[in-house]
């Protein structure tokens, strides 16, 4: 049990995924126009995030290793819809506000990095906690985050009206906000020289992507790149195949013109 | 003839994908070093983004509408795009070889990207048709490349300046993100 509740600290303070590994950064800035829309984006990936772990550690010893990854998908994509479905069904005013997305909590780097770092590595229940942590941890740093954005462009807090509306700066509920929002919060980090991605601080977690999306060619790159890697190296290996028989031919050929030779003068001695 | 003109000029410059809706933020925070590598990234994405849109209109046109499964959509796209960007390379390596060498770097990169599943969704949520689905396709990716080879010429103009130390990095490069996200609002008037 103890582990377990190792699990949701480290997700929410150690390795919170937005303000120290800072990933799934596209949903953060998105989605945080309020605190509600925060909090709902949060709980809908918290939940696909717990049950993919689950069921992928359940089903890590059946899977084969070179088809993981579209495997991971199809089982991520199918929770995802399931949690789509719901929410069209029960909050039509989160599904409103929400919008495309929810279907792209699929390829959110958070779930398919943590089902390759931890949740196909071990049991199940763990997993399950891992999730719940870091589902956990991503909640709060986007409700955190919605709560700024929201009392400083709206004025509110959690639609409760505070602030007259003459002191709004509405330019933080808009796109350009989020972007600014996020300045600040990496430009505080890196002044405190708090761990984060951003300047390079966070504690090296085995998230099969190394976290940081801001200098990532690409969500869940890393995959990526050792791929390319490896055909690098096959290339490599190609060459140097190609390099050495061609070696050992003009070996073979400069032999046999030696022995020729040897031949031709042998016989010419012999003469 | 101007309802597509509409869309193309709409997604590319009045919504833009990156700098209004955040799709695809990574590479575009990630690949935007230099202009040469982010120009390579732009071409990749408008011609890996115009493919899937079209396959994915087509599939669900005639496949998932046909058969009443619209709610797979999310799980047949991530798939079809996925499949789609290896087959497109393979055809590229056997096919195009200077091509590949140009692109092919970048193209495992776009397969995880947000914004291709995005424009698929986008187009079902909006009800294009197969040629408004390219039409969208096109315009949302140019707008992808503008930004971020826009983002590129200036990153390279940051490296000479006085930055304040706290700034350093991706701060600046985001507030960068953030005015030009500004000086798009200002299209918003074309449409």
């Amino acid at each position: 049990m103890n582990k377990c509740v190792e699990r949701i600290y480290n997700g929410i303070i150690k390795e919170n995924p937005t303000f120290v590994l800072m990933l799934g950064m596209c949903p953060t800035l998105a989605t945080t126009t309020s605190a509600i829309n925060g909090l709902g984006m949060g709980l809908s990936t918290t939940a696909v995030l717990m049950f993919s772990n689950m069921l992928i550690s359940a089903l890590r010893n059946i899977i084969p290793d070179r088809v993981r990854i579209p495997a991971f998908i199809v089982v991520v994509a199918s929770l995802v819809t399931i949690v789509q479905l719901l929410i069209q069904g029960y909050v039509p005013a989160l599904y409103s506000a929400l919008g495309i997305y929810i279907p792209l909590i699929v390829v959110n780097c958070i779930i398919l990095g943590r089902a390759e770092a931890y949740a196909c590595k071990n049991p199940p229940l763990v997993s399950f906690f891992d999730g719940l942590g870091m589902g956990l941890g991503f909640t709060c740093s986007l409700t955190v985050i919605g709560m700024c954005r929201e009392l400083l462009g709206a004025g509110s807090f959690f639609g409760i009206e505070i602030i007259p509306e003459e002191f709004h700066i509405s330019i933080l509920i808009l796109a350009p906000g989020a972007l600014l929002t996020l300045a600040m919060l990496s430009a505080i980090q890196n002044k405190l020289k708090l761990p984060s991605a951003t300047n390079g601080d966070a504690p090296k977690s085995a998230l099969a992507c190394g976290g940081d999306c801001l200098h990532c060619g690409g969500c869940v790159g890393m995959m990526n790149h050792a791929l390319v890697a490896e055909k690098k190296a096959e290339e490599a290996a190609a060459m140097a195949a190609a390099k050495k028989a061609a070696a050992e031919k003009a070996l073979a050929a400069k032999k046999a013109a030696e022995s020729a030779k040897d031949g031709v003068s042998s016989s010419e001695k012999k003469e | 003839m101007q309802e597509l003109l509409l869309i193309a000029i709409g997604s590319a410059l009045v919504n833009n994908v990156v700098l209004s809706q955040f799709l695809g933020l990574c590479p575009f925070l990630g690949v935007s070093k230099k202009t040469e590598t982010a120009a390579g990234m732009g071409v990749a994405v408008i011609f890996v983004i115009t493919i899937a849109s079209a396959c994915t209109s087509l599939i669900y046109d005639h496949v998932l509408v046909r058969l009443g499964i619209e709610y797979l959509q999310t799980i047949v796209f991530i798939l079809v795009i996925a499949a789609l960007v290896q087959f497109v390379e393979m055809f590229l390596k056997k096919n195009m070889v200077s091509l590949y060498q140009a692109l092919g770097v970048y193209l495992p990169l776009i397969t995880t990207n947000c914004a291709v599943l995005g424009v698929a969704l986008t187009n079902v949520q909006e009800g294009y048709g197969f040629v408004e689905s390219v039409v969208n396709g096109i315009g949302i990716s140019v707008g992808f490349a503008i930004a971020i080879i826009l983002l590129s010429g200036i990153r390279e103009k940051i490296e000479h300046n006085d930055v304040p130390h706290a700034f350093k990095g991706s701060p600046i490069v985001l507030v960068t993100a953030s005015l030009m996200s500004i000086a798009f609002f200002g299209f918003s008037g074309l449409i």
